[in-house]
């Protein structure tokens, strides 16, 4: 994170603020009553079981989805109302499963990020360059620039988007499971990369899977459950046994990983279990 | 970088200019009466008259026609993100065809065109608006039709073209059976892609169509370069995905609305053009776009003067598109083998 970034105007604090927001897909509601607010330089994990309404929660934010209740602001502006040229500015979104069936080069896929800063035919000048060789440069992409985005293996795929989003030079990430299909080393490469995006300004959302890298990983946790929000706070106070056996619905252990300090929580019921009266 | 890439523009753009000359040329000099140049140009007939009155403007439409099918070939492909999309498989040329001989029924009922030689070429606005108007509305229904739970579903909407270009042939049919004879050898003979010889006025209202729905595709091609990544990220990336949507709808049905009145029913140009030229410089639109409409231009026009040539012996020729359809055909089938294959691989 090199290029310097443009002072914008004063931004609200919280930039990101959802009060009691609803949206069904038909007669399914997805998200029903969530509050949700992230502030700069905060990286918030989202959490929750498959089916919470968290994936459309963030899509919410980006205003890619009209809420049927509820007001969503991002940073001052209704996301869904606004030009789609104007939320591209404030707010990048990293996808779960990111397209890349077209042989666009890496760097043309990264300077796709920088479409909402340009004129009608996208044409690149030297602060979409500087964008681009930024955002290259923080993830660790600066060898790969010139390779096809098609024939690149699943966690160069995420840095690239990761890239786009960072090219971008939005005030708010959102990143859809980040750490999806990726292995342990990737995990937590990927978890890097949103950890400095947010110290550096940015108001960092990802939906997370994974309970511990998020408590490890996360400012705050907001817990969500059948689209509401269950649970928010300091990974320490929110991850506990109770929290997950309700929300989960499996029984846990709850310790402290004796490095970091980060709450762990571990599953009780696969695997060999003790012998003996528990 | 950016001059890397102007570079490859200039040389994309003069490589497509190029063709198309040649092929120009090439179509006016060859035919069943050899023409020399030099004496069309100091006036000696019936040179003169063969190669601007008749070879001149023939290889124009086929140049039309060809630039408009490739333009729009490319521009449906990025917005169905599948190669295999295209103005004659996805029934936009057949919904062009249906409203052109709707037409051209409907005025030669009402008796309000000239009979004799001018007969297509005198209706030929109006036509080529009956074209544009029936392209729109089988882009609104392939697509409309191609959407599963509110996703665009590329499959589909290529099965929706499929089964719509065979309605289309089963209505034409009746409506060649309903109308005089003559009317409907005429028709017929329009439909399977010849291309003949326009009246200038026909060529300027075909110009005109072609390179307004062009100049819009060119405008666009950099959210079309956004579009291929899906509608929700082409969304997050700052692109007003409905608006550009319906431009690309539009100058697409307008393009190959124009093509159908000028050449009939010509498939396969908006598959292989785009194709082979993406092969050359890229998938970036900004540089294919025009390129494509270009190289499609050439490639029509020497296919035209290759069906001219071919069965010269024989003292006939084939319409244009079924030498298209000959190459066209075998050429899809390769491509659907070989994106299926590609998705396979993904998936793996």
């Amino acid at each position: 994170m090199t290029a310097p970034r443009p002072a914008g105007p004063p931004w609200p604090d919280p930039i990101v603020e959802l009060r009691d927001v609803r949206f069904s897909y038909g007669d399914r509601p997805a998200v029903d009553g969530a509050s949700l607010a992230a502030r700069q330089g905060e990286f918030v994990g989202l959490l929750g079981p498959n089916g919470a309404g968290k994936s459309t929660l963030v899509r919410l934010v980006a205003g890619l989805l009209a809420p049927s209740g509820g007001t969503v602001r991002l940073a001052g502006v209704d996301p869904h109302a606004a030009p789609r040229r104007t939320v591209a500015r404030l707010c990048a979104l990293v996808p779960q499963e990111p397209r890349l069936d077209w042989p666009f080069t890496v760097r043309e896929a990264v300077m796709m990020g920088r479409a909402a800063h340009q004129g009608l035919l996208a044409l690149a000048d030297r602060f979409d360059a500087g964008a681009v060789a930024g955002a290259l440069a923080a993830c660790d992409l600066d060898h790969l620039a010139a390779r096809r985005v098609d024939a690149l293996s699943g966690g160069e795929r995420r840095r690239v988007f990761f890239a786009r989003a960072l090219a971008q030079e939005p005030r708010v990430l959102l990143l859809d499971e980040p750490t999806a299909f990726l292995d342990l080393a990737h995990q937590v490469a990927a978890m890097e990369m949103a950890r400095v995006a947010a110290r550096g300004g940015l108001a960092v959302v990802a939906v997370l899977h994974d309970l511990n890298l998020a408590a490890a990983a996360c400012d705050r946790l907001v817990v969500m459950a059948a689209g509401r929000v269950v649970a928010e706070g300091r990974p320490d106070e929110v991850l506990t046994a109770t929290l997950v056996r309700e929300v989960w619905g499996i029984p846990v252990w709850r310790g402290e990983n004796g490095t970091t300090g980060a709450p762990v929580v571990l599953p009780t019921v696969v695997g060999p279990r003790k012998t003996g009266p528990r | 970088m950016i001059a890397a890439r102007r570079r490859r523009l200039v040389a994309a753009l003069a490589a497509g200019l190029l063709a198309t000359a040649a092929a120009v040329v090439l179509s006016c000099l060859l035919g069943p009466h050899p023409v020399s140049l030099a004496a069309a140009l100091a006036g000696v007939e019936p040179d003169r008259a063969i190669l601007l009155g008749l070879r001149l403007p023939r290889a124009a439409v086929a140049a039309l026609a060809g630039a408009a099918l490739a333009g729009a070939g490319t521009a449906l492909q990025a917005l169905l993100r599948n190669p295999l999309a295209e103005p004659f498989v996805l029934g936009v040329s057949g919904g062009a065809a249906l409203g052109g001989s709707l037409v051209l029924l409907a005025a030669a009922g009402l008796g309000t065109i000239s009979t004799g030689a001018g007969l297509l070429a005198g209706a030929a606005p109006p036509v080529a608006l009956g074209a544009v108007a029936g392209a729109a509305l089988a882009t609104l229904l392939v697509f409309g039709l191609g959407r599963i739970g509110g996703r665009l579903v590329p499959e589909a909407a290529l099965l929706v073209g499929i089964v719509f270009n065979a309605f289309v042939a089963g209505v034409i049919t009746l409506l060649k059976l309903l109308a005089p004879p003559e009317e409907g050898a005429r028709l017929l003979y329009w439909l399977s892609g010849a291309i003949g010889y326009e009246s200038g006025g026909a060529i300027a209202v075909g110009a005109a169509l072609v390179l307004a729905a062009l100049a819009a595709l060119v405008l666009l091609s950099g959210q079309l370069n956004l579009l291929t990544l899906g509608d929700e990220e082409a969304a997050a990336l700052g692109v007003d995905v409905r608006r550009a949507r319906a431009i690309v709808f539009f100058a697409a049905s307008a393009a190959t609305g124009a093509a159908v009145s000028l050449a009939g029913m010509v498939g396969f140009v908006g598959l292989i053009v785009p194709h082979l030229v993406r092969r050359l410089v890229g998938p970036d639109h900004r540089l294919l776009l025009p390129a494509s409409a270009l190289f499609g231009a050439a490639f029509l026009v020497a296919a035209d003067a290759l069906a001219r040539l071919l069965f010269l012996s024989l003292g006939t020729e084939p319409p244009v598109g079924a030498v298209t359809a000959f190459v066209g055909g075998p050429f899809f089938l390769w491509l659907l083998r070989r994106t299926t294959r590609r998705e396979a691989a993904a998936r793996a």
